[in-house]
């Protein structure tokens, strides 16, 4: 049987519309359903083939309720996030498109709204992102011509009021559920909170954090923002993920901006035997804590390069309690239509010279009775 | 945070070196007009003197309104945006965006972030309180919730701004937010302008 959020007539259409959703995808449904919702980064291939992508995503099945399509983070060049939202849609993924103003003007984000929408991409992720010095081509023209707030309020105004920012209308608005990021661990530690409340007035319905390894300071954080009562307008989703070594978690904190890693973690990691297997114990540990944390509807692991262990710990932390997020099963129509192609493969080939022999052999009295029209069913049936 | 080495200006600099351009060490991709940040510093730490200053005279530049109009906002556009790019060049760093949000970001001009970011800072920003982009520089939002928190309406700081509008860029901002008020000010005495 079909998943319930599935739409039955095929898993790549959109799912209908419920009362109060501003999009028509899964995403939205598990979150406002109440339920912790997971989702996972794909590690955007650095090739043309399609297989690239569905394989990559076929490792988050039936564990993930929405994958990010990654808009070359960290300033590197990979594969569009619109190309891979695109192929990911065709087969009934849930993909989060990651939009980042580095690289894109105003007039370029809206254009590529409407297509990633029509596309059936249902949530859409708005990030200023990274500068273009962290990345493998730094002499690139750094855009950033709107940021993300702005960029969220661009967004909103084209679902809400159907029209561009410059005030044209559109005849069909995209339906998407906004999402933002959020680092709780960057100064100004004392604004992120109201900088959480500005992206909620701009329009963001949900957020997700940067990678959260410090707990006790996003305790901190959380209270405040449920202080300002910011966690009943927008779900927070967690970042979290695995670390392979202390030595990469040491590289990371010097090398990738905006990533704060505590003494004690990296102190952990190279206390232990195995450093991978401890670095997934630490995420597994650091999802039930924050799981915990009133506020949190979710969260988004982020395994760069380790996306195999994404089942593994949604498994072992249990967030999930039970329930089966959406996995792709293969439609049952495919397996009709491969058998009807064995079957012609197997049959009969027809024999046109032998066919044109019996049409020549045909009693003229049929032939010249019928009309025109009729002389080919007429030869069906004598065969 | 452990920020145990400070990089030079660009990342990874010799890797990129490398690839055959040529590279000086401290660089930054972004322009920098300004080695020091000393002056825009100070702005920061006086930014209530300064907005009580800057409304001292935003209102005497609203009481020339007769003279601007008298000469023609067209015609003075010019010497205005001259003496404008010098006087706030000098403690803000100004680039000329010519629509100034400086009011409302704690007197550190948004245009100075690399990324031109005008509604709060990124998630790059260093735990020393440094630019991502530049990493010798102060984060400018990082300045700018210090200015606010010092302001009268340093609150400002929470309203979402509206992006950037390009064509504006290398005009004046004073004449502007000017015409704006005394056209305001003429709707609400219900004479005509």
């Amino acid at each position: 049987m079909a998943h319930f959020d599935e739409n039955p007539l095929g898993a790549h259409l959109p799912l209908d519309p419920l009362p109060g959703h501003s999009s028509l995808g899964r995403l939205e449904r598990v979150l406002r359903r109440g339920e912790f919702a997971v989702t996972a980064e794909l590690n955007p291939p650095d090739s043309a083939n399609p297989e690239d992508v569905y394989e990559r995503a076929a490792i988050f099945d039936g564990w993930v309720d929405g994958i990010n399509a990654v808009d070359a983070s960290g300033a590197n060049c990979h594969m569009s996030s619109v190309g891979i939202c695109a192929l990911l849609t065709r087969m009934g993924y849930a993909p989060i498109m990651q939009i980042a103003c580095r690289d894109k003007n105003r007039i370029a984000i809206q254009g590529d709204v409407l297509g990633a929408a029509a596309m059936g991409v249902a949530n859409i992720m708005c990030l200023t992102g990274d500068g273009v010095q962290a990345g493998d081509q730094p002499g690139a023209k750094p855009v950033f011509d709107l940021d993300c707030m702005s960029l969220l309020e661009t967004v909103r105004i084209m679902r809400d009021n159907s029209k561009f920012l410059s005030g044209r209308k559109l005849t069909t608005p995209p339906k998407v559920f906004l999402g933002a990021a959020i680092n709780p661990f960057a100064p100004p530690y004392d604004f992120r909170p109201y900088r959480l409340a500005k992206k909620i007035e701009a329009g963001a319905q949900f957020v997700q954090s940067q990678y959260c390894f410090d707990v006790p300071m996003f305790r901190e954080y959380m209270k405040k923002v449920r202080d300002l009562g910011l966690h009943e307008k927008c779900f927070i989703l967690v970042g979290v993920g695995p670390m392979a070594s202390a030595k990469t978690a040491r590289w990371i904190r010097s090398n990738v901006p905006g990533i704060h890693i505590p003494d004690s973690v990296i102190a952990r990691l190279e206390g232990a035997q195995d450093q991978k297997k401890e670095g997934k114990q630490l995420c597994i540990d650091i999802i039930n804590e924050v799981k915990e944390i009133e506020g949190v509807s979710g969260i988004h692991v982020m395994a760069y390069r380790q996306e195999e262990y994404v089942a593994e710990i949604v498994h072992e932390s249990g967030v999930l309690k039970g329930r089966k997020p959406w996995r792709r099963e293969p439609n049952p129509v495919d397996q009709l239509v491969a058998e009807r192609i064995e079957r012609t493969r197997e049959g009969v080939e027809q024999n046109q010279q032998q066919m044109a022999e019996i049409a020549a052999q045909t009693p003229p009295l049929i032939r010249a009775g019928a009309p025109a029209g009729m002389s080919l069913p007429t030869l069906k049936i004598e065969r | 945070m452990a920020d145990e080495r400070q990089k030079p200006g660009n990342a990874a600099a010799a890797a990129k070196a490398k690839t055959g351009a040529f590279t000086p060490a401290g660089v930054s991709p972004s322009r920098r007009s300004r080695h020091k940040y000393t002056v825009r510093l100070w702005a920061v730490r006086h930014s209530r003197f300064l907005e009580w200053f800057y409304a001292r005279f935003a209102d005497m530049f609203l009481m020339l309104h007769p003279v601007w109009k008298l000469f023609g906002y067209d015609r003075v556009e010019r010497p205005v945006t001259f003496v404008e790019r010098h006087v706030k060049g000098f403690p803000f760093d100004c680039r000329m965006c010519g629509q100034c949000a400086l009011s409302s970001t704690g007197m550190s001009c948004p245009m100075n972030c690399p990324k031109q970011l005008r509604n709060g800072p990124c998630g790059g920003v260093r735990a020393n309180g440094n630019c991502e982009v530049e990493p010798d520089m102060p984060c400018v939002w990082v300045q700018a919730w210090k200015g606010s928190r010092n302001m009268v309406k340093g609150d400002a700081i929470m309203a979402v701004q509206k992006p950037v509008n390009q064509s504006l860029r290398e005009t004046s901002s004073w004449l502007r937010v000017t015409a704006e008020a005394a056209a305001a000010r003429d709707a609400a005495t219900g004479k005509d302008a």
